[in-house]
């Protein structure tokens, strides 16, 4: 039923298929790069795209096209396991303090906003100078930074849902707390969940750019397309291109994850069909 | 008519704390004041007013699904108001209630297995064949069409829906339902296949009814006895027969009067209330109705009224009842 609809998007099948594609590039980079991507070059740094060099060389001569290529891995690892780690911590959070309610939840979303009040990047980074930077660390970093996103939306739509009627019908059926969170409330938060967990994949891209930028993401020599594009845009003057390639990997993947989010948000609410 | 008490309410209360914030304690709502009242088994009781009054808090009072302020609720001789959770949760499939709106109250990611059905998943020793042959047998009494066993609420009308409101209600055999304005929000041709359909299962299946209503018409053609609520408390309560026949209190006159029908013959003397409800934030002194009542004196203003019997089964809060 929900496959047969999802196949009829052709909007949210054109997502599918961007997604699909990065997925393979990270599953089969070995297979697919040309060069090793931390193979140094002296004598072909800063190329223009050619049939040897795709996409060009960088500052080192490395090939940028296996570099994108190995890029897709860490970008799309760290962005769907931090947004992970954010839905997982939000609902969790925002269910409890939206359904129970009371003092407790008054002292958990005004924690919500504390982290909230903070820009994303900087508690990152606060957050990364604390733990000390490697792949899981930004990982967890970028989740906590989103959790309080998830929470207050799931709190949203659980204070509104907690009211339905058919939510007291299923107490007065003498269902417990925890059948009522599961079946009756949070299965009515999936949208506005898909949606900001799209947004995130796509904001997750971003920050691990500028993460990697800063020299807190991915470790330097190890491609990623946020660290691949940094070290471009001191040669963007030089040589675009070198900045085209990465950009345009993170642009794909930004946009493939907005169209399946969007696609799964009209399949899965019945009431838009 | 067995005469067996099957829930007695006694003086049941709800305030509700409103505009509490970190610098005022807070104002009360007083939306259910010292409501007493008992329903026999296999009996319609109606509980009409206009709205605001508390007639639906009474209701979620009297099934626990919001704790009382104080006062009690006896169901089969056990106050349920104080009964812990856990064994709350074990009587609470013997009362079961009917929204009165069949679109928020049918949850949009179930299918009606799933909606008829999910009562039955509490009960222990049911094979999945049984249960959906429970859910179909409920479908085909409520007159839902076997093909509908896999649709969402949304593909049916609302009196479709309501009807499946009333198999997720009936299919845990509950003694008591609370009906909450189960028909208010259908057509009145649709209202009609509804307040038959109940008609029938209480008398199919020995129900009894908490039946809150504001249209007269219904509560006539479906009550055995009726309490007229204002403001949240009880104004009057008594028989059909009684109660339509001889109102005793100035509100029910001036309720029933305003009520349209459609008898040649049963031309009625309109009693136009003036002024508005007042606001139970802040509900008069003395009797809550002398502020819009044609008859209302001075002990009105001072005194509140006592809820007692004028005549046998015939009680009235008022201090100067009508014909009295």
């Amino acid at each position: 039923m929900f496959w047969k609809k999802f196949l009829h998007n052709p909007i949210g099948m054109i997502g599918v298929i961007v997604i699909a594609m990065n997925i393979f590039m990270a599953a089969f980079a070995p297979v697919l790069a040309t060069h090793n991507p931390l193979a140094i070059n002296v004598a072909q740094q800063s190329e223009e795209p050619s049939a040897q060099h795709w996409f060009g060389t960088d500052e080192f001569g490395r090939d940028i096209y296996s570099r994108v290529i190995y890029g897709s891995r860490i970008s799309l690892y760290i962005s769907l396991f931090s947004v992970l780690v954010a839905t997982f911590l939000g609902v969790a959070i925002g269910a409890t303090s939206g359904y129970y309610g009371g003092w407790m939840d008054n002292i958990i979303m005004r924690i919500m906003d504390a982290v909230m009040s903070f820009p994303a990047i900087l508690l990152a980074i606060g957050i990364l100078a604390v733990l000390g930077p490697n792949l899981s660390n930004v990982v967890l970093a970028l989740g906590l930074v989103y959790t309080p996103r998830f929470a207050r939306i799931v709190r949203g739509s659980v204070l509104s849902l907690k009211e339905k009627e058919f939510v007291e019908a299923s107490k007065a059926i003498g269902n417990g707390d925890a059948f009522i969170i599961f079946r009756h409330i949070l299965p009515n938060c999936t949208a506005p969940l898909i949606v900001q967990a799209t947004a995130s994949l796509a904001y997750a891209i971003l920050a691990e750019s500028m993460l990697s930028f800063l020299g807190l993401g991915a470790p330097p020599p190890a491609p990623s397309w946020g660290n691949i594009l940094s070290d471009a845009r001191n040669f963007m003057m030089d040589n675009a291109m070198m900045t085209v390639f990465p950009g345009l990997a993170i642009t794909m993947a930004v946009l493939g994850f907005n169209l399946v989010g969007d696609a799964l948000r009209d399949v899965l609410d019945p009431r838009l069909k | 008519m067995s005469l067996k008490t099957i829930l007695k309410v006694e003086d049941l209360t709800k305030y509700f704390v409103v505009n509490r914030s970190l610098f005022s304690a807070g104002e009360v709502v007083k939306a259910v004041d010292g409501v007493s009242f008992s329903l026999m088994q296999g009996e319609t009781l109606s509980l009409v007013g206009e709205s605001g009054c508390g007639k639906s808090t009474t209701g979620r009072l009297v099934l626990r699904l919001i704790d009382p302020t104080r006062g009690s609720v006896h169901y089969q001789g056990q106050d349920i108001a104080r009964l812990p959770a856990d064994k709350m949760r074990k009587l609470r499939s013997q009362m079961q209630i009917i929204f009165q709106d069949p679109w928020s109250s049918l949850n949009p990611r179930m299918t009606v297995k799933e909606i008829i059905g999910e009562g039955l998943r509490r009960q222990p020793g049911l094979s999945r064949a049984q249960r959906k042959k429970m859910v179909l047998d409920m479908m085909e009494t409520v007159g839902l069409r076997p093909e509908h066993y896999d649709r969402h609420p949304h593909e049916f009308s609302g009196g479709q829906r309501q009807r499946l409101g009333v198999a997720r209600a009936l299919i845990m055999r509950p003694k008591l339902v609370v009906a909450d304005e189960p028909l208010s929000a259908l057509d009145v041709s649709v209202q009609a296949q509804v307040v038959n359909l109940l008609a029938r299962l209480k008398r199919d299946l020995g129900l009894s009814y908490l039946f809150i209503s504001h249209d007269l018409a219904i509560v006539e053609h479906i009550s055995d006895r009726i309490a007229v609520m204002y403001l949240g408390k009880l104004m009057e309560l008594a028989s059909k027969r009684q109660l339509f026949a001889q109102p005793r209190h100035p509100y029910t006159q001036a309720l029933f009067s305003a009520a349209p029908t459609t008898e040649v013959g049963r031309e009625k003397k309109r009693i136009i209330l003036t002024g508005d409800v007042p606001s139970p934030l802040n509900p008069p002194k003395g009797c809550r109705f002398h502020t819009r009542c044609p008859v209302a004196q001075e002990d009105c203003r001072q005194l509140e009224p006592e809820f007692k019997l004028l005549a046998p089964g015939h009680w009235v809060a008022c201090h100067h009842p009508i014909n009295g």
